[in-house]
């Protein structure tokens, strides 16, 4: 846990509060900083506690909803250059990504979503064929047939890049309390006063990155979200010799697979254990594990040596259409930055500007309407 | 096949609580990963004959009427089977023959036994180096033994193990005893109570005489040791009465004690609390062992060291509370049969207070005072990495392994879990209660990702 300098611990008042200590909190209470703006982070647990921390750590633009490419792209060019944001590699690898293609309609599938990208004007994702593919992979089965792929998407590591975030903006003069839930928040003469166990602290603007508790947060500020927690799952192996430098996806099938410069193999996809965001508890569903550890296995035969040693979830939240909200709130001095549902990592970087934008009343130079909060509210409370 | 009650472990709880289950008529499976049935105290029991019952003593034969019994009841015994995880649903995985599965039943009994305290002094990596319990596997399965080690350490057990060595015409280098002179005067206060078996103490007095008498080399008043050799263990450089003295020899057997092996306890989300005066976790248990999630008991010294009689008892107040909860028995009955095991419990206990406090392992032996002491195997990272990452201001032992990978490993924090969590509440000034322990998740044993991605097929449950 961080503890405060003397003269930070008693500051009561900012300008912005940042309601979620995870990547996005962390990266918009750094950009707020950067334009000078005085932030204070109120964080339930400890940083990267939930899914910023655990996650698989995949820096990819390759394969995401048309609507969040853009939102992709953008937070590529801060990955690029991550030492020049936050003083700290984050163990980002660029390398390339790949979703594996079994069968040719996986083939059709990939050069019309190609096709779709370019006809917008993205051009980072292409169509690679078995040859190719075997040039990338030489360990991929031979069925693999090809591949949907993007050069210099990689992976990072998610709990030393939340963390190097959190130092930057530390060191920038944010001050963060960890182990303070929020018990209440309030309007009060202009100001939206947070009450904690710590005491209250009052901001004209509040920024809810509250990950999977954003949705009750949001409905406290008249922001109904049918938000939904789950546990997305994952597994990693013991050492195994260096056979996959890329991160592998498939084309069908969910998984997302990366073996680390150590030997071990993460995988995960999709499947989802129980959470229970309540008691911060999540319980693993190893017969739902075993989808995409034999997605892994079909594409890799070497991994039916493959010792797990360990699994995990992080608890994270999900929104109806999957896309995240990232949006000023019906009331004047709110602004949601949650509902990530899974894929939210690599955005961090980017959507910190946005929400530094949003928050100061600046105007973002993306269009962030696919992620406003109003799409929800013919839908009712989940 | 259905069961009523799934015991984890045929050590000496295990077994007793599967002997008591079954002859009230409970369907029991009792799973076990090693070959035969006994655990580390009854370690290859059925094999035993008059050569063991002279090396290993009385108490290690009283296992084999035991495991007899076991045998004769109608219990499913599954021998070699990795349980990997107990969910909160009472839902048992496990492998065996290559195979994994899931079992479900009302009650579930740990019975997964202590493990080794970490020894993390400099090069307690090397190889050459083992803890006292595998040299006591070694005599116990294979009747190997090594000439000439070091004995280093403190605690009943190592005792025991160079009794046993002695008995077996092995001779020993030296006999290191780390036991801190401070801890006799709070020892003697729980004297008393320890008297009620007094029998034990007279033992341990023995064993120690009898060393004596073989003209082994016994050395004290230890505040610092370090493995001599750069690839393997060539001897024990040993700070004695301030001063340092090396010993030559290729196997150095550690021990300081055993605490409760709780990785399963907590991957399946049991609570569990900090014990101080045992210096380890305990799942948190009512007056029948059933601990904190409906349905699952824990017993013997998984539960917290009591040792061998005492886990047999507690094997069959866990079976009877199990019997109870499943209407096997009617609570009359349940109460009646528990008397005798529960006095058995009360006077094995009695002497806890004093052991654990006499031989409780000094700080230095317990944090390591070298910087490139090993703390965290799997992944090599010494004292001064562990230390480098808490000064960043990681202070909890999951953002230490959600940063550095301490605890990540196979091992999955056996090896450097209290040794982390003690140092962090050492350099942060906490109690090691407040800074608590890893989020253990299953598998706890490594699973073959064949196994496990065929589990939905072959699932039989």
């Amino acid at each position: 846990m961080t503890t405060p300098k003397q003269s930070d611990e008693d500051k009561r008042t900012a300008d912005v509060i940042v309601i979620g200590g995870g990547i996005h909190g962390c990266s918009a209470a750094l950009h707020l900083v950067r334009r000078g703006v005085s932030v204070i982070v109120l964080e339930k647990d400890y940083v990267g506690r939930h899914a910023s921390g655990v996650n698989a750590g995949g820096v990819r633009r390759l394969g995401r909803d048309l609507a969040e490419v853009p939102l992709a792209q953008a937070s590529y060019e801060y990955w690029r250059d991550m030492p020049a944001l936050v003083d700290d590699d984050c163990g980002y690898r660029a390398t390339r990504y790949l979703k594996v293609a079994r069968s040719e309609s996986d083939m059709d599938a990939a050069r019309q979503r190609v096709a779709e990208l370019n006809a917008r004007g993205f051009t980072h994702e292409d169509v690679i064929d078995q040859k190719t593919l075997r040039g990338f992979l030489p360990a991929a089965a031979s069925h693999c047939v090809g591949a949907l792929h993007v050069d210099g998407d990689g992976s990072a590591l998610p709990f030393q890049t939340t963390q190097a975030f959190k130092r930057r903006a530390q060191k920038l003069g944010v001050v963060f309390h960890e182990e303070t839930p929020v018990l209440d928040i309030q309007r009060r003469a202009g100001n939206w006063r947070v009450d904690t166990p710590i005491g209250a602290f009052e901001a004209p603007t509040v920024v809810n990155a509250a990950g999977a508790w954003g949705g009750v947060l949001a409905a406290k500020l008249g922001d109904d979200v049918p938000l939904k927690a789950h546990a997305p799952m994952l597994a990693i192996t013991a050492r195994m010799p260096p056979f996959a430098t890329a991160v592998v996806g498939a084309l069908s099938g969910a998984l997302s697979f990366k073996q680390f410069e150590n030997g071990t193999v993460l995988i995960g996809g999709g499947v989802r254990g129980r959470a229970f965001p309540d008691t911060n508890r999540t319980a693993l569903d190893m017969k739902g594990m075993s989808q995409f550890l034999s997605t892994a296995r079909d594409i890799f035969p070497i991994m039916k040596r493959a010792n797990i040693v360990r699994t995990w979830a992080g608890i994270e939240g999900y929104t109806p259409d999957n896309l995240p909200i990232i949006s000023a709130g019906r009331e004047a001095g709110i602004v949601h930055a949650f509902g990530f549902s899974a894929h939210g990592f690599q955005l961090a970087p980017g959507v910190g500007e946005f929400v530094a934008d949003l928050a100061t009343g600046a105007t973002p130079k993306l269009s962030l309407d696919a992620f406003n909060v109003s799409r929800f509210q013919q839908l009712g409370p989940a | 096949m259905s069961f009523d009650i799934i015991i984890i472990g045929a050590g000496p709880a295990g077994m007793s609580a599967a002997i008591t289950a079954s002859d009230s008529g409970a369907k029991v499976l009792l799973l076990d990963d090693q070959p035969t049935p006994g655990g580390q105290i009854y370690r290859a029991i059925e094999a035993a004959g008059d050569k063991q019952a002279n090396i290993l003593g009385p108490d290690y034969m009283a296992g084999k009427p035991l495991a007899e019994k076991m045998r004769a009841l109608n219990i499913e015994y599954v021998s070699d089977a990795s349980v990997w995880q107990v969910t909160d649903e009472r839902e048992v995985g496990y492998s065996t023959g290559g195979q994994a599965r899931l079992v479900t039943a009302p009650a579930v009994i740990l019975a997964t036994g202590a493990m080794e305290r970490p020894f993390p002094i400099k090069g307690w990596t090397l190889p050459g180096v083992m803890m006292a319990g595998a040299a006591q596997t070694m005599l116990k399965t294979s009747g190997l033994a090594a000439e000439g080690a070091i004995f280093a350490g403190c605690g009943p057990l190592l005792y025991l193990v160079a009794h046993q060595y002695l008995q077996a015409g092995v001779t020993i280098s030296a006999i290191v005893d780390t036991t801190a002179k401070a801890n006799r005067i709070p020892a003697l206060s729980h004297l008393p109570g320890a008297l009620k078996r007094w029998d034990l103490l007279l033992k341990g007095q023995k064993w120690q005489s009898e060393i004596r008498k073989s003209g082994t080399r016994i050395i004290d008043d230890v505040s610092a040791l370090r493995v001599l050799g750069e690839t393997k263990a060539e001897g024990l450089s040993v700070n004695t009465a301030g001063a340092w003295l090396d010993i030559k020899s290729e196997h150095v057997f550690l021990h300081q004690g055993v605490v409760p092996n709780v990785n399963l306890s907590f991957a399946a989300g049991l609570d569990h609390s900090w014990d101080e005066r045992q210096l380890c976790w305990r799942p948190d248990t009512d007056t029948w062992c059933g601990a904190s999630i409906d349905g699952i008991f824990v017993a013997g010294d998984g539960g917290g060291i009591g040792g061998g009689l005492a886990a047999r008892a507690e094997g069959e107040i866990a079976a009877l509370g199990a019997l109870g909860k499943l209407g096997l028995i009617d609570t009359t009955t349940r109460d009646a049969r528990a008397k005798s095991a529960r006095a058995t419990l009360s006077r094995e206990l009695c002497i806890r207070p004093f052991l654990d406090t006499w031989f409780r392992p000094s700080d230095s032996f317990r944090v390591p005072i070298d910087d490139d002491a090993i703390i965290c195997r799997c992944e090599e990272l010494s004292l001064k990495d562990i230390r480098d990452t808490i000064e960043i201001g990681l202070v909890g032992p999951n953002q230490l392994k959600s940063f550095c990978r301490a605890g990540m490993g196979p091992c999955q924090g056996r090896f450097c879990g209290l040794t982390v969590q003690e140092l962090i509440a050492k350099q942060t000034k906490r109690t090691a209660a407040d800074v608590g322990y890893y989020r253990l998740r299953p598998p706890i044993k490594p699973l073959r990702l064949e196994e496990l991605a065929n589990l939905q097929i072959d699932d039989d449950t």
